[in-house]
């Protein structure tokens, strides 16, 4: 079933523009992502979908039937269960570890289930668990990520916007975040739409992939296809 | 300088700092959260005041005064205060919705003159509806002096501290346990990315503006039970020292603000028995008059040395997504 259908996105950063008509459909339940070169585009993308940046005429989103743009960007979160997970992480570093994932259900109704679902984070992030009282801004890289991620899950989560989520993570650490938006994608349901400059990890992740280029849509596919693209490969898989 | 001397003026610099301090808060809570400058907070303090005096004239006719009163004047002074800041808070929205609000992504320049604007809308309404005069504030409270071995205590100004420190208690423990205090932290901290979490941005920013207003009218009916004469430009020194209080005390912190306040009103004071004590001892004959030039280029001399203030909490500088 069809979640989340973009349609004609433009975005202009004053004389910029970053999006120049960019259309695609993300599934219930399905993994994809864009990649591109840094600066073609795809953080503005998420950006417009979490409404935090204003589009221009012509551009429309519907998700689940809804106009998205009616939405303002605390409602994307709390009502549509959009959730976006900035590039850079952006944690509240002065807030502990617990704060920052209780904060993220300010606008939750379903008070019963914070206990529940806080579980299911640290179950996903033992590393987390142990690491509860401490100040977010102390923590170690990857586990700002776990955090990161722990938060989106928190505030919303039929579907969650990644940007640049392996970003100054070392291979390893890289790997283990991935395999737990996996078991979150597999365990809730929850539809993935990634953005990465690694392009060979986010192909191999995801179901589909989009390719952006300086504000266009050039290419889209299969991951699999598109792994084995050999414009692909030249431009973005190291040859 | 005798220990006697030393302990009446700190009693009246503590009264003086609850002033500074109170009125500090509104400021320094809406720097933190918005990383705007509310100009217009001294003439809320003023605004307040005038509530204040409205709320305890109304409630003196009903409940009468003096002898034949049907309650004493503590009831009066505690419903007063209760029913003003409430009130003040709603002039707090209102100047949020329709001064910053629409400038919120404006630049910060604009929106600071937004503030200079509705003090002076304030304090020329003020004189439009009330003719400018100055008013007396009623005494809700009979006064009474105490003498501590030397030295004078009046019961106005010990409950004058009192009432401030539990209202600068009662401000910390909601920021720092509920929820609610919780987003203004994460606000302080980086506010753009509070509505990613699914934080109703202009919620907290409406809270915090009433928050801050209702302390400073807090701060006006105080003031007015210590200094009972209330004009239209009376927000105006006083919110600018405040304003100082709030810098001083370093941005996003609570406790901060409320240390320089008190700190701004102890070197105030301090500054003209400290005048008459160098005068003395090398046989000068410097005037009081000097005390704010004074008094400030010590607080000057601070902020040289603690740019960021005495307690500023960290905070992300990225202003964008």
């Amino acid at each position: 079933m069809r979640l989340l259908e973009v349609d004609n996105l433009r975005v202009s950063y004053g004389q910029i523009k970053a999006l120049q008509g960019v259309s695609f459909t993300v599934e219930e339940g399905e993994i994809i992502t864009i990649i591109g070169a840094n600066g073609a585009g795809k953080s503005t993308a998420l950006r417009a979908i979490s409404r935090m940046v204003p589009v221009l005429e012509g551009s429309r989103m519907t998700y689940r039937g809804q106009d998205l743009l009616r939405f303002a960007p605390d409602k994307v979160v709390s009502q549509l269960g959009i959730s976006h997970v900035p590039e850079g992480r952006r944690l509240f570093g002065n807030l502990t570890v617990m704060e920052n994932l209780i904060l993220a259900c300010f606008a939750r109704r379903d008070r019963g289930r914070i206990a529940e679902d806080l579980e299911r984070v640290f179950a996903l992030f033992p590393r987390l668990k142990e690491r509860e009282e401490q100040k977010a801004g102390t923590l170690s890289g990857g586990e700002q990520q776990m955090l990161a991620i722990g938060r989106a899950f928190m505030s919303g989560r039929r579907m969650m916007l990644l940007d640049e989520p392996s970003m100054g993570l070392a291979p390893l650490l890289m790997l283990s975040v991935f395999e737990a938006l996996k078991e979150i994608n597999a365990r809730e349901g929850t539809a993935i739409l990634l953005v990465e400059q690694n392009a060979r990890l986010a192909l191999k992740f995801a179901q589909r992939g989009y390719v952006l280029e300086t504000g266009h849509l050039v290419l889209a596919g299969k991951s699999r296809e598109l792994l084995n693209n050999p414009e692909i490969k030249a431009a973005y898989l190291g040859g | 300088m005798n220990l006697n001397f030393f302990m009446q003026n700190l009693i009246n610099a503590l009264q003086w700092g609850s002033f500074y301090a109170l009125i500090a808060l509104g400021y320094s809570m809406v720097y933190s959260i918005l990383m705007l400058f509310n100009f217009a907070h001294g003439d809320i303090f003023m605004v307040g005041a005038y509530i204040g005096l409205g709320v305890s004239l109304v409630l003196l006719k009903i409940v009468g005064s003096g002898a034949a009163a049907l309650v004493p004047g503590w009831v009066v002074l505690v419903a007063t205060i209760l029913i003003s800041m409430f009130l003040t808070a709603f002039v707090g929205i209102i100047v949020e919705r329709v001064g910053y609000r629409p400038l919120r992504d404006a630049p910060r320049a604009s929106a600071a003159i937004t503030g200079l604007m509705i003090g002076i809308i304030l304090e020329t309404s003020n004189i439009l509806f009330l003719g400018g005069q100055r008013l007396a504030f009623p005494q809700l409270i009979e006064s009474q002096t105490y003498n501590l071995g030397g030295v004078f205590i009046t019961n106005k100004k010990i409950m004058i501290v009192l009432v401030s420190i539990g209202l600068m208690t009662t401000l910390h423990q909601f920021v720092t346990r509920s929820r609610w205090g919780m987003a203004m932290r994460a606000m302080a901290y980086d506010f753009v990315v509070v509505p990613l979490v699914g934080v109703p941005l202009n919620t907290i920013a409406v809270m915090t503006f009433a928050i801050g207003s209702a302390l400073a009218a807090a701060a006006g009916i105080l003031f007015g039970l210590a200094y009972p004469v209330l004009d239209p430009y009376m927000g105006v020194s006083f919110g600018w020292k405040a304003f100082v209080a709030a810098i001083l005390g370093g941005r996003g912190s609570i406790m901060g603000a409320c240390i320089a306040g008190f700190m701004l009103g102890f070197i105030e004071i301090m500054t003209v028995p400290g005048i008459q004590i160098v005068n003395r001892l090398f046989e000068l004959n410097i005037g009081s008059n000097l005390r704010d030039l004074i008094a400030y280029s010590i607080v000057l001399a601070i902020l040289v040395f603690r740019p960021h203030g005495l307690f500023g909490e960290p905070y992300s500088a990225k202003l964008r997504l």
